[in-house]
């Protein structure tokens, strides 16, 4: 059953509320499992897409299936949903920050809160970062945009221009 | 006033369109843009809210709101909204109807793979710039480096660690 523009923004409304750290596995269980707007293929290749765009994967998501059923209002009324509720939160904490920032003790919690959300960003790293070592021709790509960007400080667009291109040259050479 | 909704327009309007991979991959180029080319914030702010995003739910793109509204208000949220979401959006509507003409064809899985290691790359030096900017004491470090082992070996909710995290920064312990 196709849902309406409102149903829709409700379904991503809810997503956006739930998803504490990772959105895409509710997401499936909403879309395919709960309110079977997709089927699973449906929504692997949608994804698949999704994977493809530039963007986050989740925001690209609910804008593919808000089109899909209700056009651009339906997009719309998707990534509206998606975002309101997480906004909403970040903007109040941010004023929290705000307010209380020359607080020594509160200074520390944020300092302290900051640093284990750089392990977790750390730890996401370590786990993309394994596979490539079984494609010897991804890890030098990789490294030199590390070091690009990182190191080097080179500014973002400038070194995708040269870099993706090369390195997707590199892949249908090789077929790797 | 103007010039900087102009600034943060264009910074994650570019930032949008080159998102390969979600919000984690652009991070590096926004600390750069944000606290080293507009100097609109300190880096340990850039890390604050980072980490404040990271806190609550939703995509992990919600730092960028949260920026625009630090650096320019209202109208700097709505922008900065606007302009990493927008582009974005606008091209995943047009490949949708591009899509199932092109979706055998080889050229489109080597694009895929060959974008794999660039935003690892990208995720890493996120990773490498964020680490940086808030490691300044033994203890953070501590934090980070435990938040990471914890991570990668347990099913933990996120949630937890960064929890920990603040805790343990809130006592004050070795800073």
């Amino acid at each position: 059953m196709a849902p309406t523009t409102i149903e829709i923004f409700r379904g991503f409304l809810l997503l956006g509320l739930s998803g504490f750290g990772g959105v895409l596995p509710l997401a499936r269980h909403m879309v395919v499992e709960e309110r079977k707007w997709l089927t699973a293929d449906e929504f692997v290749e949608l994804l698949g897409l999704c994977q493809f765009l530039p963007g986050g994967n989740i925001i690209n998501l609910s804008v593919a299936i808000g089109l899909k059923f209700r056009g651009i209002p339906g997009a719309l009324a998707a990534i509206l949903g998606l975002i309101a509720a997480p906004t909403a939160i970040v903007l109040a904490l941010g004023a929290i920050y705000v307010r209380f920032q020359s607080h020594p003790q509160v200074v520390h919690l944020f300092a302290g809160l900051a640093a284990a959300a750089a392990g977790l960003l750390l730890s996401l790293a370590i786990r993309i970062a394994l596979p490539l070592w079984r494609r010897p021709l991804a890890v030098p790509f990789a490294a030199a945009c590390f070091l690009a960007i990182a190191i080097f400080h080179l500014p973002l667009v400038p070194t995708m221009l040269v870099l993706a291109p090369l390195s997707i040259a590199a892949t249908m050479k090789i077929g790797a | 006033m103007n010039d900087t909704l102009v600034s943060l327009a264009l910074l994650y309007g570019q930032l949008s369109l080159v998102a390969f991979g979600g919000g984690n991959t652009i991070l590096p180029e926004m600390h750069r843009q944000v606290v080293d080319v507009h100097h609109w914030m300190s880096g340990a702010d850039f890390a604050a809210l980072y980490a404040l995003a990271q806190a609550a739910p939703g995509p992990n793109m919600m730092v960028v709101p949260l920026i625009g509204w630090h650096v320019a208000g209202w109208p700097g949220m709505v922008v900065s909204t606007l302009a990493v979401f927008g582009p974005s959006s606008v091209l995943t509507i047009i490949a949708l109807g591009l899509w199932s003409r092109f979706k055998n064809q080889a050229w489109r899985a080597a694009i895929q793979n060959g974008l794999i290691p660039i935003s690892v790359g990208l995720i890493a030096a996120s990773a490498y710039v964020i680490t940086r900017t808030v490691d300044r004491e033994w203890i953070f470090a501590a934090i980070t480096l435990a938040a990471a082992a914890v991570a990668s070996r347990l099913k933990l909710h996120p949630l937890w660690l960064l929890a920990a995290g603040a805790l343990i920064g809130w006592t004050g312990f070795g800073q």
